[in-house]
């Protein structure tokens, strides 16, 4: 609908501005005026709608400007023919840029098709490459240690004990990120606010990542000025979680990672930096996004868990963002509306 | 002394074939139940000394279990299931479950919760007046607190805090079960003053307050005591 009236709009003022200006060129001119306004529009619009137009400035064309004026009536054969001409390839050029326009649709399509494909197929690779790698590892240390009970060494029983010990927590935490992602998707997330000590917090998810803190440092003092803040806590860490689980996958050894926690302006914020690689600048938007994965990572993941890091904070009405120090290294800041309470300082008056 | 028969009420075998293994190489009898009839019928023909229940039994939720044991049986119930929201397991406690452990669980983390709930239970009379924890330790009488032998001044809130951690020790405490005992009726939502005197108790009892040993956070649930 939109599209016809801009098509007659333009044509009409492209018309009347002619009609007005006629002083200044013949009238064989206004069709070449209205000509380029018709195939404009055929470079942008659906086909009927430049068709209207071109009829509709055909007519006016012939009705304002060819001799007789204000009349259908076209004086000499020369503006006869100029009049079919002008009716000819006004609709040669709508057909013409409408059919080219349809063609790179079609390709545009089956580029984006296959790009979804592809996409699709990798993130089934990697997920199924998650899967099924500890699954092997169990099935593979189980059959071992059945069929060959008499023969291991106790050190290697104990180092097949220790693989499917390892491998069985891997999958525990893909099944977690895969459930906790269709939470997401199923829309049933509502966050449960309570007050929060968000230093205890801190401690206690850096403490739950202690297994994979091997070379690295973690550095977190304490904000002993914060009030309590209402929010999900389960949320909370777990947002906090997956970041800080990222920095020590994808950092090399001995990088240091630090926490910090302040209050915004009605806000909660945590900020996680590590002194790594950084992510380089085009991948920024996308590192948030399902089953993502920056494309030289050769370490294990799914691509979900900052994906779920977002989905939170949004379910908690926040954002979580990311953006490159530069000094190097990644900055993750997770913020989002916080209600506090000043109770502290209440009890300890109390007591003084 | 006998070894403590456990009866377990969970319609997955493996899972039950796995309990049963770990529980009779520690030493303790098992007899099993598939569905929640079962396992009410079992019960009640043979008490056991303790109960691990599963949430989700093909024909009514371990909730409503849980409810009909509680009308007479006041040994431990361990709560034993994949769900783990922490609406599941506040209401599983608030019906009186001794405690509740997430699927997948670490046997030794099982065996621990067993042996403390069922100790506790056995200790249940009140005549103990000094409790050892540790470095910590209680004079519930004098009402006074030690740590490595030297007092600790508690406020008298603070106090009413540590003692009732201590007199269940190894159990979670809900946050709403904590806020009505300590503060009664009426402030069982008011769980800021709750963290707050967490926050300073721990500050006094624990060696490193930032990562506590004694009063640990159970997120989402309470507090255990340890």
């Amino acid at each position: 609908m939109n599209q016809y009236m801009i098509s007659i709009g333009l044509i009409t003022v492209t018309a009347i501005t002619s009609y007005f200006t006629i002083g200044l060129f013949e009238y064989k001119v206004v069709a070449l005026i209205l000509l380029l306004m018709v195939s404009l529009l055929a470079m942008l619009f659906d086909i009927f709608p430049v068709l209207v137009a071109a009829i509709i400035s055909a007519l006016v064309w012939n009705f304002f400007f060819i001799p007789p004026k204000f009349t259908f009536h076209v004086g000499s054969p020369e503006d006869a023919l100029m009049f079919s001409m002008y009716f000819v390839i006004a609709m040669i050029n709508t057909v013409l840029t409408s059919r080219i326009r349809r063609f790179e649709k079609k390709v545009r399509d089956k580029d984006e098709r296959e790009k979804t494909i592809t996409l699709y197929n990798a993130l089934l690779n990697s997920l199924s490459h998650e899967l099924r790698t500890p699954i092997s590892t169990i099935i593979g240390a189980v059959d071992t240690i059945k069929e060959n009970n008499s023969k291991l060494s106790d050190h290697n029983k104990s180092e097949l004990h220790n693989e499917i010990e390892i491998a069985s927590f891997r999958l525990n935490r893909q099944v977690e990120n895969l459930l906790n992602m269709s939470r997401l998707e199923a829309g049933v997330l509502q966050p449960k606010k309570d007050w929060c000590d968000v230093n205890e917090m801190i401690y206690s998810v850096i403490k739950n990542n202690k297994e994979n803190v091997v070379s690295h440092q973690v550095i977190f003092n304490g904000n002993e000025n914060l009030p309590l803040f209402k929010m999900d806590r389960g949320l909370t860490e777990q947002i906090l979680n997956n970041i800080l689980h990222n920095a020590l996958m994808y950092t090399p050894e001995n990088s240091v990672i630090t926490i910090q926690v302040a209050q915004g302006e009605n806000t909660c914020r945590f900020e996680i930096s590590d002194n790594g690689y950084g992510v380089p600048k085009e991948r920024i938007h996308s590192i948030f996004d399902k089953f993502y994965r920056l494309p030289e990572t050769a370490v294990g993941g799914t691509g979900l868990g900052l994906a779920i890091a977002r989905g939170f904070a949004e379910a908690m009405d926040g954002t979580v963002s990311l953006e490159n120090l530069k000094t190097g290294g990644a900055h993750f800041i997770v913020e989002f509306p916080s209600e506090t309470s000043l109770i502290h300082s209440e009890i300890e008056n109390e007591q003084s | 002394m006998n070894r403590a028969e456990v009866l377990i009420i969970d319609d997955e075998p493996q899972i039950r074939k796995l309990l049963q293994i770990s529980l009779e190489s520690n030493n303790y009898k098992t007899t099993q139940a598939a569905t929640g009839k079962e396992g009410l019928i079992m019960a009640a023909n043979h008490p056991p000394e303790l109960i691990l229940l599963d949430i989700g039994l093909p024909d009514k939720s371990g909730h409503e279990v849980l409810m009909e044991l509680r009308e007479w049986y006041n040994r431990p119930v361990i709560i034993l299931s994949v769900l783990d929201s922490e609406l599941d397991i506040i209401s599983a406690l608030d019906n009186g479950a001794t405690d509740y452990i997430t699927k997948p669980f670490r046997t030794g983390e099982l065996l621990a919760r067993m042996r403390s709930a069922i100790r506790r239970n056995q200790l249940n009379d009140p005549v103990q007046t000094v409790v050892n924890c540790g470095e910590l330790s209680i004079d519930l009488t004098a009402r006074i607190v030690r740590k490595n032998n030297e007092i600790i001044k508690l406020t008298s809130t603070e106090y009413n805090l540590f003692s009732l951690f201590v007199k269940n020790e190894g159990r979670v405490l809900t946050h709403h079960f904590i806020l009505k005992e300590i503060w009664g009726v009426g402030y069982q939502t008011e769980t800021q003053y709750l963290r707050v005197f967490v926050a300073q108790l721990r500050k006094k009892i624990e060696d490193n307050p930032n990562n506590p040993s004694h009063i640990v956070t159970e997120s989402g649930v309470g507090y255990r005591f340890s």
